[in-house]
């Protein structure tokens, strides 16, 4: 509870004396591309092959005769969209971006590039976290998106390739029973998630004391918090919205 | 003028700084001076604003800066610049922009007074011509010449160095004070050293105020501080080699004078 309350002063820290919105703009530009170019090969990669794997395993326990291939497509795309494109990457994300928010600011805590700001009279919190916050509810759907499309492009292909089912096959499955709401569902969860990762990260590591040891502490509890939190409001966000 | 008062912090029960009082005077180098762990760091952290006093008032020029109001406080520290231990750069900045940076934030200068100015700053540490590195490509004492460059650069009235000869050989370490004591006395600037190196005290000081344990034991100019007689000042003065070596040697040199002196006397009675 101690901590949570912590955490709770120091979301409401980022909003007090705030630096100007131009600053603000600027910094969240930088940082989305930081987060954004550095996460799109891991997140391509790990979207393109969990969407062929889970269309081979689907074609090899689908074994009954009266039910059509289609339904590979429609089961790849609807276990994309609802659950591995904003959960798989977003758990990626928070390997990978978490890490390096709770990093970075640890690093620039121990070595009191953190005190720096708050002498000039900057709100360091405000300053270096308000940013990371915002590029990460921008870029996060963003790569959640991308994901969808490459998962289940590596179903086609993997569906198309073992020969499990034709294209044409694929894509009618794809096309059938389609609930445009399933889309809006997984940006939603994106933003949670989003908000989570880098809100525990930043939290873990502007908190960080002492020296190496403890960034790299910071950095593992920024990750394991933060895959904690996703799976929690995983859950939290199919029993509201689902 | 800084102006500190009865200043209490305690950390998980151990209490760091014991009702410290002072004034750090304008244009002059105010040293802080004690063994490590004494509590110089808490106190310049406390004046700063860094850490928060339990009890005790700091006024900056009249204006009272601890539990003030916030913008009150914010006016203030935008007159601070400050050396860190470790230079504290901004490893993703270049030089240029790290000593840009408060003019960036604090400032309404354009693009080309604040190029005009960092350019300036720089010339002053004589770093002119390492505006484009990156702090990792610069060696210690640049280090420490950016740090002074960007505290500088926003025409601070207050600055603030901790240990800033620390790790330095000591060719570098005069230069970092020597750097120092002009821009303070060139500016008119308060500045408040905290140290434990002897020599900066007695070459770079004028107010040296020492700490031991969280307490403030001496008090006064540099000049006197070799004929304290505070026991803890002492150990700590003496506690060099090179220090005991120099006050037998002054010692030897006073029994010598005193000698001659007593011949001359003892001379002229007997002449008489």
């Amino acid at each position: 509870m101690k901590t949570f309350g912590a955490f709770i002063l120091f979301l409401s820290s980022l909003l007090r004396r705030g630096e100007s919105p131009r600053i603000v703009f600027n910094r969240t530009i930088d940082e989305a591309i930081l987060i954004g170019i550095d996460s799109i090969f891991i997140v391509a990669v790990v979207s393109t092959f969990i969407g062929a794997v889970t269309c081979v395993q689907i074609s090899y326990n689908l074994t009954n005769a009266l039910i059509p291939r289609s339904t590979i497509g429609f089961m790849v795309r609807e276990m994309t969209i609802l659950e591995l494109a904003p959960t798989i990457t977003s758990i990626v994300l928070a390997g990978k971006v978490g890490s390096s928010i709770a990093g970075g600011l640890g690093t620039m805590r121990i070595t009191e590039q953190v005190d720096a700001l708050e002498v000039m009279g900057i709100n360091s919190a405000s300053y270096l976290v308000l940013p990371k916050i915002l590029a990460s509810l921008l870029v996060f759907p963003m790569l959640v998106v991308t994901a969808m499309f490459l998962s289940i492009l590596g179903g086609y292909l993997a569906g198309s390739f073992s020969g499990a089912l034709s294209g044409e096959e694929y894509i009618m499955g794809l096309r059938s029973d389609f609930i445009p709401w399933n889309i809006a569902f997984a940006l939603i969860k994106s933003l949670v998630f989003a908000f989570l990762v880098s809100t525990i990260s930043s939290y873990q590591g502007y908190f960080t004391e002492g020296g190496a040891l403890e960034v790299g502490r910071s950095s593992t509890n920024a990750v394991t918090n933060s895959v904690i939190a996703i799976l929690i409001a995983d859950f939290v966000c199919a029993q509201l919205l689902l | 003028m800084i102006e500190i008062h009865n200043i209490h912090k305690t950390f998980n029960g151990n209490k760091v700084l014991d009702g410290i009082s002072g004034n750090f005077e304008s244009g002059k180098m105010n040293m802080l001076l004690g063994a490590s762990g004494t509590g110089k760091s808490v106190l310049l952290k406390c004046i700063v604003g860094l850490v928060k006093p339990d009890i005790g008032s700091i006024t900056y020029d009249g204006r009272i800066f601890a539990n003030n109001k916030l913008d009150i406080k914010q006016e203030i520290r935008r007159k601070i610049g400050m050396l860190f231990q470790g230079s504290a750069l901004f490893d993703s900045m270049t030089v240029n922009e790290n000593v840009e940076f408060p003019l960036k934030m604090l400032t309404d200068m354009d693009r080309q007074e604040r190029q005009e100015r960092v350019e300036f700053c720089l010339k002053r540490v004589g770093l002119e011509k390492a505006g484009n590195k990156m702090p990792s490509e610069l060696s210690g004492g640049m280090k420490k010449r950016v740090g002074i460059a960007r505290a500088i650069a926003p025409h601070c009235t207050y600055l603030f160095c901790d240990e800033p000869n620390s790790g330095l050989d000591p060719l570098t370490a005069i230069t970092i004070d020597e750097l120092i004591k002009e821009i303070t006395e060139e500016y008119n600037i308060t500045t408040i050293v905290v140290t434990h190196d002897m020599n900066s005290v007695l070459e770079y000081g004028d107010n040296v105020m020492f700490l031991y344990k969280g307490k403030k034991l001496w008090e006064g100019h540099s000049s006197t501080i070799m004929d304290t007689h505070v026991k803890e000042l002492n150990d700590f003065i003496f506690s060099n080699r090179l220090m005991r070596d120099a006050k037998k040697v002054e010692e030897i040199a006073e029994e010598e004078r005193q000698e001659e002196g007593q011949r001359q006397e003892d001379d002229k009675n007997r002449n008489r």
